[in-house]
């Protein structure tokens, strides 16, 4: 079956006066439909490059990036989402006209899209806050206006980028919770990106461990929890977690220090 | 609003809150008290030291006669004529510096290339002492109404586009890229994001902009006019009508508290709608 996504040896490098500094070298990985990849590396190693790369925001140097089947950079319609750090909801608009952003950036604010917009905002009790600011809402609830704003567009590839690290613990592991449940609820395709070995064990289907930079694919891992109705929360409470989480912190600190 | 507010709670407070609420609208109502009692002072002390002869009163008039002026100047209606003018003129220019201000600073963050050349050519404009362009403005433009705008705007257009640009590129590189994620371009770039989130700037600086273009406006008058109150002030220099100088100058202090209150207000509006 063809993979949703495909990285094929993808290579980028920053270039600055003083300098060329490697950020990705030769970096190649599959995301199956409806799996959640997660990508885990030291701070600073090029993860969000590699997110930038897939959503076509840059080019890579070489290699490529297909998403079924076709390169990023020849799709013409709308078709991959991301999420970014803190939530960027814009606090001169209220939530409605936030979740509708992206519509109105398209120039599809059709009466089938508003309905769509607003069956998700009632799924996910954003409804009675329409009309609120975003500064009015919790950091758990914002974060939620955050994946439905990109939602709405039906992406069929999701990117998020450190979602959660901008709260605190508690928070975040109800976000995290919240998010993951959304995503497997909706059916989407996700590669997420983080730091924090506990979140990426707890989420993903499959792991991708990177190195420092220049970053490279070091391991990756296909994670399974015998449960049903798998969540992050019960995730981390599995016997295989820890096993899990050792593996990858001795895969990270192996090949992590080198390079 | 807020002391209405303080009022109703008075009920369901502690009285260590009571005490503290009751000591803060005492100080507030001291330190305004003390404000308009400096005032007074200073008029009475002026106008008793021109009754008494301590200071010469054709050369410093006094508040009795910049009054009976004014009084006199409202009956046959030349003062109204004079405000009007000068209003007029501060407001038109405004409203030019304002709009040419925001298209030039659009521009600017359209092409990096084109903000790149003109830099130090702004810097220079906005540093020279624009007073200086004033009497090449009514050369160029001749002495009519059009060129005391000009100098008006004259004053504050390069500050504000220097300042509105600087106020554009802070805008977070994050939120852009949000914009670019949703399949948008440069243009929704500056039309969802950078010119909703710089209005609070932009507001700030169109405060300090409308007291530039007064500036602007009464040296154009001093130079090419033939009213307003720039004019006024140096015709009644040279023919030694001090009163009319320095009620001018008190109107152009009323005028000056006046157009800023305005954009105060309006500021208020905004946050208040936001």
């Amino acid at each position: 079956m063809q993979p949703l996504l495909e990285c094929k040896n993808v290579c980028y490098s920053y270039h600055t006066p003083s300098g060329e500094t490697p950020a990705l070298s030769d970096i190649s990985f599959q995301a199956r439909d409806g799996e959640f990849v997660v990508i885990v590396g030291p701070s600073g190693c090029g993860k969000s490059t590699l997110l930038s790369l897939i959503c076509n925001l840059t080019r890579p140097e070489s290699g490529e990036i297909l998403v079924n089947g076709r390169s990023v950079d020849q799709h013409e319609e709308f078709h991959i989402g991301y999420m970014p750090q803190r939530d960027q909801l814009f606090e001169w608009r209220n939530i409605y006209g936030n979740i509708t952003l992206g519509l109105e950036i398209q120039r599809c604010m059709t009466e089938e899209n508003l309905k769509f917009a607003e069956k998700m905002m009632r799924e996910y009790g954003l409804w009675e806050f329409r009309h609120v600011k975003p500064s009015q809402l919790s950091g758990g609830m914002r974060q939620r206006a955050a994946l439905i704003r990109t939602l709405v567009l039906r992406p069929s590839l999701l990117l998020l980028d450190e979602p959660f690290s901008a709260l605190d613990y508690q928070t975040r592991l109800f976000v995290a919770d919240d998010i993951y449940h959304i995503i497997k609820k909706e059916h989407k395709t996700a590669v997420l990106v983080t730091h924090d070995l506990g979140e990426a064990v707890s989420m993903a289907d499959k792991i991708i461990v990177l190195s420092n930079r220049p970053a490279g694919v070091v391991a990756t891992v296909e994670v399974y929890m015998e449960m049903e109705n798998r969540t992050p929360m019960k995730s981390r409470n599995a016997p295989e977690f820890k096993e899990y989480f050792n593996r990858i912190w001795k895969e990270l600190n192996t090949y992590a220090q080198e390079g | 609003m807020r002391r209405r507010d303080n009022k109703m709670q008075v009920a369901g407070i502690s009285r260590r809150q009571q005490e503290y609420l009751k000591q803060r609208s005492r100080h507030r109502r001291f330190v305004k008290m003390m404000r308009i009692l400096l005032l007074f002072g200073f008029l009475v002390l002026w106008e008793t030291a021109v009754r008494f002869g301590w200071i010469d009163g054709f050369i410093f008039s006094s508040p009795g006669r910049i009054a009976g002026t004014f009084m006199g100047m409202v009956e046959d209606g030349s003062i109204f004529r004079h405000m009007g003018a000068t209003l007029f003129e501060t407001v038109a220019s405004f409203l030019l510096v304002v709009v040419t201000g925001l298209l030039c600073a659009v521009l600017l963050w359209c092409s990096d290339k084109l903000s790149e050349i003109l830099e130090p050519y702004l810097v220079v404009l906005n540093s020279l002492p624009k007073s200086a362009l004033a009497p090449l403005l009514i050369v160029w433009l001749g002495a009519n109404r059009s060129t005391i705008i000009v100098a008006g705007m004259s004053v504050a257009i390069f500050g504000t586009i220097l300042n509105l640009y600087t106020g554009f590129r802070e805008v977070s590189q994050d939120k852009m890229k949000l914009i670019y994620t949703l399949g948008g371009s440069r243009r929704h770039v500056l039309t969802k994001v950078v010119l909703p989130s710089t209005v609070p700037a932009t507001i700030s600086i169109m405060k300090v902009n409308i007291g530039l273009c007064l500036v602007g406006v009464v040296i154009g008058e001093f130079i090419g006019a033939r009213c307003g109150l720039g004019y006024l002030i140096i015709y009644g220099s040279q023919v030694f009508k001090l009163d009319w100088v320095l009620m001018s100058i008190v109107i152009l202090c009323v005028i000056a508290m006046g157009l800023y209150a305005a954009i105060g207000a309006a500021e208020k509006q905004y946050s208040k709608r936001l």
